[in-house]
């Protein structure tokens, strides 16, 4: 309880820095804290909101699922593969540099207005650094849990699932909380230019009328689940590096 | 040159063949992707006659202001936080989080603060690159040798003499670590503004391009920020082997 003390006067302070940026410029540029927490629970009480984080869900759920098996599959081809893996990684590094919203106009080619494109931005944003850091962790693995596997005359599955996946885990795992963010920015983003519905869609549709309240709520809201999320998952990281 | 940076080449080559010859035999529609030649040869004309020069300049004064500011105020805040232990054990959850947050969310807010230009878009690309840095910064100064401090101290140096001759060059590895995201990130948050709410530069054109059906223009340009981005990551690339092998020497 003592340790989480000076992280906690810390958000009180800068819960304070807001308020009084909110004195200073003014209500009409940023509302104050308690402002958005009210309108944020108002707006909790239509089903409006409700249908849009459900949309923003969905596609995230989608996209996490993709970007996690792709990303640990074709992870785990390129560790093993030396020359693939030496050959595909500065490719991974710049793609992975690449401001991928200049893309959106071939996703949108691709994938039309809704879900499909929604997801596949969210993919293409998570989907590179959980591949990434599977590569490095299997890369960086000790040769011998290999080459016990060999001497215990494990088949291919089975050296995959008992050996190679658990030795990898924690790697994976600081891999995924970092996908996880870069997919939900990309769920949103993707939101943002190519839906109708969705969190981004709102905060997008917020900003065209100018409707501050709104789009601090938003911005409220998705803070609170990524922070959540991203807190839960370096706990799980924690836990699996002391293992 | 090595057998990796043969096959690579080689791999991007075929890609860009293959696409190149998918798009002339029509597999894939005029109206989806044009031709990577004629892409490029659409680039070079439209950059040579200056077409969208105001707006390449707008976005590169912008990526280059950010990156600077990112970087130097993160370096002065990494220092600053790194002489406070209780305030960076304070501040360490809130930076392992930050990235989990999309900054863009608050470009709005921005919009309102600075109005629509140079300032809303620099400061929502130094939102997103200046913690980067503060890391980088961070972890530089941790992984200096405790060695190095007591050799400056047998030797007499001043604390400012320990800072420029001992510790920077000691840090620099780490800290070139950090001044590439925040560049990566510099960029990336420039062009996506762009792309939400601007009157100018790169991410503007294409979107104005996109909603124009100019599928020409926007395809050259897409091409302009792939090798842009491109040549910036090889050039740092270049400078961050550069020091590593100096720390391994």
């Amino acid at each position: 309880m003592l340790r989480i003390l000076p992280t906690f006067l810390l958000v009180v302070a800068l819960i304070a820095a807001w308020q009084g940026l909110h004195l200073v410029i003014g209500a009409g540029a940023l509302t104050s804290p308690w402002m958005t927490v009210s309108h944020l629970v108002s707006m909790m009480a239509t089903g409006d909101l409700w249908s849009n984080v459900g949309a923003t869900a969905k596609a995230f759920v989608y996209a996490m699922g993709l970007a996690l098996i792709g990303g640990i599959v074709l992870g785990v081809l390129l560790g093993v593969n030396r020359l693939a893996g030496a050959v595909a990684e500065p490719i991974l590094l710049n793609l992975y540099a690449i401001p991928k919203v200049t893309l959106y106009p071939l996703v949108l080619l691709c994938f039309g207005l809704g879900l499909s494109s929604k997801v596949a931005f969210g993919v293409m944003h998570g989907l590179i650094p959980i591949l990434l850091f599977t590569m490095n962790a299997i890369r960086q693995m000790r040769p011998v849990y290999l080459r016990t596997a060999g001497t215990l005359r494990l088949t291919p599955i089975q050296s995959l699932v008992h050996v190679l996946l658990p030795a990898i885990l924690p790697e994976v795992v600081a891999g995924v909380r970092l996908g996880f963010a870069l997919t939900l920015l990309g769920v949103l983003i993707g939101e943002m230019f190519a839906s109708q519905r969705g969190l981004g869609y709102m905060a997008v549709n917020a900003m065209g009328l100018g409707d501050i309240p709104t789009i601090m709520a938003v911005a409220l809201l998705i803070t609170i689940i990524a922070v959540t999320c991203n807190s839960l998952m370096l706990m799980l990281d924690k836990k699996l590096q002391h293992r | 040159m090595n057998i990796e940076s043969v096959l690579r080449a080689l791999l991007v080559a075929g890609f860009i063949g293959l696409i190149e010859l998918l798009c002339r035999t029509h597999v894939i529609p005029q109206s989806v992707l044009i031709a990577p030649s004629q892409m490029l040869t659409h680039l070079v004309s439209v950059v040579s006659a200056g077409v969208y020069g105001k707006d390449i300049l707008f976005s590169f004064t912008n990526i280059a202001v950010a990156a600077l500011l990112a970087i130097v105020s993160g370096f002065l805040v990494g220092l600053a936080v790194h002489s406070m232990p209780r305030l960076r054990a304070a501040l360490e959850p809130l930076l392992a989080s930050y990235y989990a947050v999309p900054t863009f969310i608050f470009y709005p807010v921005f919009i309102v603060v600075f109005g629509v230009g140079h300032g809303s878009i620099i400061a929502i690309a130094v939102l997103l690159a200046v913690v980067a840095m503060i890391t980088a910064t961070l972890t530089g100064l941790d992984r200096i040798p405790g060695v190095l401090r007591k050799s400056a101290a047998v030797m007499r140096m001043s604390r400012l003499q320990t800072a420029w001759r001992i510790e920077l060059p000691a840090a620099l590895p780490y800290l070139f670590g950090g001044v590439k995201l925040a560049v990566a990130y510099a960029f990336i948050g420039v062009i996506a503004s762009e792309f939400i709410l601007s009157g100018s530069g790169i991410g503007y054109a294409i979107a104005f391009a996109y909603n124009n059906f100019e599928s020409d223009n926007m395809y050259a340009l897409m091409l302009l920020v792939l090798i842009s981005v491109t040549l910036i990551n090889a050039a740092l690339n270049y400078f961050d082997r550069r020091l590593q092998a100096r720390r391994q020497r």
